[in-house]
């Protein structure tokens, strides 16, 4: 399977790449690791006219300890993200869900920037980062902004970066004492997941993220506040399916998607110790 | 476009489209038949090499992508006719039945021991999560990577 043929543009700095998402708009698209890109043109679901490479950006692949914050370059592969020393004492859940994105080689190439701005539904890292909090930093012609991640994820494979826009920093609040969970459901190794939920509690705080439970990554509210209420890990768990529409196709219907949700957010209550 | 990269430690240059896949350049334009295209999605990890010494799909990667990087493929990893100690343990296990798999199984074998120098069969197991071997042989390539690792102990 080879691409539809498409022009190449390298970026020199993240200015250039956002100059030359400008110049080309709607014909261009950002290439990252290419995980998430490569397969869609390769199947030729998707056929750019033009292909920023932004994969040399090597100054925005980065782990830093940003204060009360965690921020980490868009451009980090999940390898360095999964083996960082500072992502696993204060992002916890977020080390572990990198660990378990596709395979080692996928891990050695795709980044959590691109995993986030392709904005999949079934893809583990929203979930983690929806459970964990924060932003994303977006970097247009005008300068960049902050966007909460409950406003960046918008639809299927949609989020709140511009046509001219590039992501260029996720920032997490550290929590060197929470508890968390990621689980992850499905029938065979490197399988997206038929269901995931990412759980994070730190104190009173609670974040629950659902992977492949509707259109967008979203979060579990509702289960959220059963728990800031005080209800049990089996109670608030209950409601992990509420108002949710998941997808259904040949590895699961919408019934047992919901069950699925519930048990796995159950159990991930349970595994950070609620 | 031009692109250049040192493929076991050659210097390759040729020109080709952007959409060119890596692993065509190795196949076609640098003529190094030993990297296999099996599912060309992905999945399967026949077509894995190294990339500055990761393990990479490289069906899933454009030779530009790679343009000036330093890369090993199943070809580069004997020492003339002395085979790589992962090479030997698979042929002392005999990891392979029909052999389309064993390339890529082993570059993904040796970058899983440069990053875990002494796993657990359940470590090696996970570790080679990437690559499918469609005669279900799994058994003795997992002995071949224990055995390789404890040669290396």
């Amino acid at each position: 399977m080879i691409p539809v043929a498409f022009e190449y543009e390298l970026a020199t700095s993240a200015g250039h790449a956002v100059a030359l998402l400008a110049e080309h708009g709607d014909e261009a698209k950002l290439l990252a690791g290419g995980h998430s890109l490569l397969p869609l043109m390769k199947y030729r679901l998707a056929a750019p006219a033009v292909v920023v490479d932004i994969g040399r950006l090597t100054d925005l692949s980065y782990v830093r300890d940003d204060g009360d914050v965690l921020a980490i370059g868009a451009l980090t592969r999940h390898r360095d993200v999964e083996t960082s020393d500072l992502v696993r004492s204060q992002a916890g859940l977020l080390a572990a869900a990198t660990s378990k994105v596709g395979d080692p080689q996928v891990r050695h190439r795709g980044t959590l920037g691109g995993a986030l701005a392709h904005g999949d539904p079934a893809s583990d890292l929203p979930a983690a980062i929806i459970a964990l909090g924060g932003s994303m930093v977006v970097q247009g012609p005008s300068g960049s902004r902050e966007v909460a991640v409950d406003d960046f994820f918008t639809g299927f494979l949609e989020t709140a970066i511009g046509g001219d826009e590039l992501l260029t920093e996720v920032r997490i609040p550290k929590a060197p004492n929470a508890t968390w969970s990621f689980q992850k459901f499905n029938r065979r190794a490197q399988d997206w997941a038929i269901v995931g939920a990412a759980v994070m509690v730190d104190g009173d705080r609670c974040g629950v993220g659902l992977v492949n439970m509707d259109s967008r990554p979203v979060r579990a509210g509702a289960v959220e506040g059963a728990i800031a209420s005080g209800a049990s890990a089996t109670d608030a768990a209950a409601s992990a399916a509420d108002g949710l529409e998941p997808p259904s196709d040949l590895n699961a219907g919408v019934d047992y998607r919901c069950h699925l949700a519930r048990v796995l957010t159950r159990r991930g209550l349970e595994e950070a110790g609620r | 476009m031009q692109v250049s990269m040192t493929i076991n430690g050659s210097d390759v240059s040729h020109e080709v489209e952007p959409r060119t896949l890596l692993v065509h350049f190795i196949r076609e334009d640098a003529g190094l038949t030993g990297t296999n295209i099996g599912c060309d999605s992905s999945s399967c990890g026949a077509c894995t090499i190294h990339v500055n010494g990761e393990a990479v799909k490289s069906c899933t990667m454009l030779a530009v992508q790679a343009d000036g990087q330093d890369l090993t493929t199943i070809e580069g990893l004997a020492d003339g006719e002395t085979l790589h100690p992962m090479q030997q343990a698979f042929h002392e296990c005999h990891a392979l039945q029909c052999g389309y798999c064993t390339p890529g199984m082993v570059m993904a074998a040796v970058s899983l021991l440069d990053e875990v120098p002494d796993p657990t069969e359940a470590e090696v197991r996970e570790g080679l999560e990437g690559n499918l071997c469609r005669c279900t042989g799994y058994h003795n390539i997992v002995a071949a990577v224990l055995q390789a690792a404890g040669g290396a102990r």
